[in-house]
């Protein structure tokens, strides 16, 4: 699934989060959008998945408008999104939490029994399924929700500084997981200022400065 | 993808309802127990109207008019008279009691005063005339029977007089008074109850909001993995039926106690209703209007305060 920013704006009152960004993503690509803290890496993305509207500009998901949709939810199904702050539903068991996304995309209830604890072995959690996020490590609450994004077989994956919140040793273990996610064909958008992540993902990186793109290339190398 | 049957749909809504309302345990204790606050004076409201209604029935039916003949007249002419009487939209009910009837019943309001009934004796004969009793639909309609009756030209057959005396003049002041009183009464008994549904229903408006207030975030992530409105608000609506099942069948059995406890008192005060007679009488009616506003005001507020955060 390719995505298009065609000269995307954004403003909230007087202060300008994006100004004028273009960019074009291709299926299966591995993008790291870098940039210090309040660039509009965040505001970027909440614009992908619909959370907020450009106010000039659009953004295209295989050629669709998705902001003149009036039904975001189809386009949301297509896309897997891991936060910072893993934003688990703290009501729901591990299990509960991924079924809850297939239920969404209307899947029957054969196929959440068979997918959650196969989804779950892929990311190493098999054995905490019926545990609460209250119950999980953030390493282990963020291995949850990669389970959650990826379990429907979205075309993308976008996450917002997913490892912002983690030691060092599971930083590793999730870039490997979205390494691996992005090498099965899976798209992945993902934000971040940790150099140590850029380094290791080592693929195209998107410069964000001041609500403008910066940089573009394929070095695979943070630099501001 | 293939469409979910509604039936797995409802299914797993119904689950997650009831899940929220399990977990969030102290959430829902909370709410349950301003629900019970609410239904409560929902309940009270039903139990002072009846009492109401009741002792206002009680107290129009004490106000009559009387209309006294003269000994001559006939009970044709009399007859005559009830039925145009009768005729009247604003007449409830008409009875009339004849010479010897009401000779009767003074006799039996007398019957300890011997004297009286000495004198009634030494008469000879009978010194009562026959009467019309008359029962409007409400008291106000009292003044317009009674000057019918002053207006109409009633005579007999024979073209004489037979209205010997109306005792709605006599008795004018005290029936505009308890008109008034029951007007009022029940006004400020409309008011009093439509402000203290309202408020207590704010009250549990206020709390769902704020119990939903505490998911925000929950259902802002429920969208962004591509659950549809409905299927983000249906779980919360359960929750809100729930906690509205559970107040309604709650608060029904706390005023069993209450009534049974206040039976008498309202017995003595209120001209014979017993409310714990009532409450028995009408369990099932009331445990059905308890039960039906529980989950209407529970669904509604909750719908109302997901909606809030339905934006994306």
């Amino acid at each position: 699934m390719s995505i298009v920013f065609d000269d995307v704006s954004k403003k909230y009152n007087d202060y300008v989060a994006l100004n004028q960004v273009s960019f074009n993503i291709d299926p299966n690509e591995f993008v790291s959008i870098v940039g210090p803290s309040g660039a509009g890496k965040t505001t970027l993305l909440r614009m992908l998945l619909a959370e907020d509207k450009p106010t000039s500009g659009k953004i295209f998901l295989n050629s669709i408008d998705i902001h003149a949709l009036s039904n975001k939810d189809i386009i949301r199904r297509t896309i897997g999104v891991v936060f910072q702050d893993f934003r688990l539903l703290p009501q729901k068991n591990v299990y509960e939490n991924i079924a809850f996304a297939m239920e969404a995309a209307g899947r029957t209830d054969e196929e959440i029994e068979s997918d959650v604890p196969h989804v779950l072995d892929l990311v190493d959690l098999g054995n905490k399924i019926w545990n609460f996020p209250n119950e999980l490590s953030g390493g282990e609450k963020q291995r949850v929700a990669i389970a959650r994004a990826i379990v429907n077989q979205p075309d993308i994956i976008i996450a917002d500084e997913p490892t912002g919140n983690l030691d060092p040793v599971n930083t590793y273990d999730i870039v490997q997981i979205f390494k691996k996610i992005n090498d099965l064909g899976t798209t992945v958008v993902l934000t971040t200022h940790n150099k140590g992540v850029i380094d290791s993902i080592g693929r195209r990186v998107i410069t964000v400065q001041n609500g403008c793109i910066v940089r573009d290339d394929l070095t695979g190398k943070y630099i501001l | 993808m293939e469409k979910t049957p509604f039936k797995t749909k409802l299914k797993r809504v119904l689950k997650a309802g009831f899940f929220n309302f399990w977990r969030s345990s102290y959430v829902s204790f909370a709410s349950i127990i301003v629900m019970i606050i609410t239904l409560s004076v929902i309940g009270s409201v039903i139990f002072l109207s009846t009492i109401l209604n009741i002792t206002m029935e009680e107290l129009r039916d004490k106000v009559d008019v009387n209309v006294y003949f003269v000994n001559t007249a006939l009970e044709e002419d009399i007859i005559s008279l009830k039925t145009k009487i009768e005729a009247l939209p604003e007449v409830k009910l008409v009875q009339y009691t004849n010479r010897e009837e009401a000779l009767e019943n003074f006799r039996l309001q007398h019957e300890n005063d011997q004297i009286t009934l000495q004198a009634l004796d030494e008469l000879g004969e009978n010194p009562l005339g026959a009467a019309l009793n008359i029962k409007a639909k409400e008291p106000s309609q009292y003044e317009g029977i009674a000057n019918f009756l002053n207006e109409e030209n009633i005579l007999s057959s024979e073209g004489e007089k037979i209205i010997d005396k109306i005792n709605y003049f006599e008795n004018k002041e005290a029936i505009d008074r308890l008109s008034k009183i029951i007007d009022s009464a029940e006004r400020l008994s409309w008011v009093i109850s439509l402000t203290l549904v309202t408020i207590s229903i704010i009250m549990t408006f206020n709390t769902t909001r704020l119990a939903i207030y505490i998911s925000r975030e929950e259902i802002s992530v429920m969208q962004l993995v591509g659950a549809s409105k409905n299927y983000v608000r249906g779980p919360f609506v359960v929750t809100g039926v729930i906690v509205g099942l559970f107040s309604g069948l709650l608060t029904i059995f706390i005023f069993l106690p209450i009534c049974y406890w206040l039976g008498n008192t309202t017995q003595d005060f209120f001209i014979g209703l017993n409310i714990f007679d009532y409450y028995l009488d009408n369990f099932f009616q009331i445990l059905l209007i308890i039960i039906s506003a529980g989950i209407a005001i529970g669904a509604l507020s909750s719908y109302l305060a997901v909606r809030r955060y339905l934006k994306l």
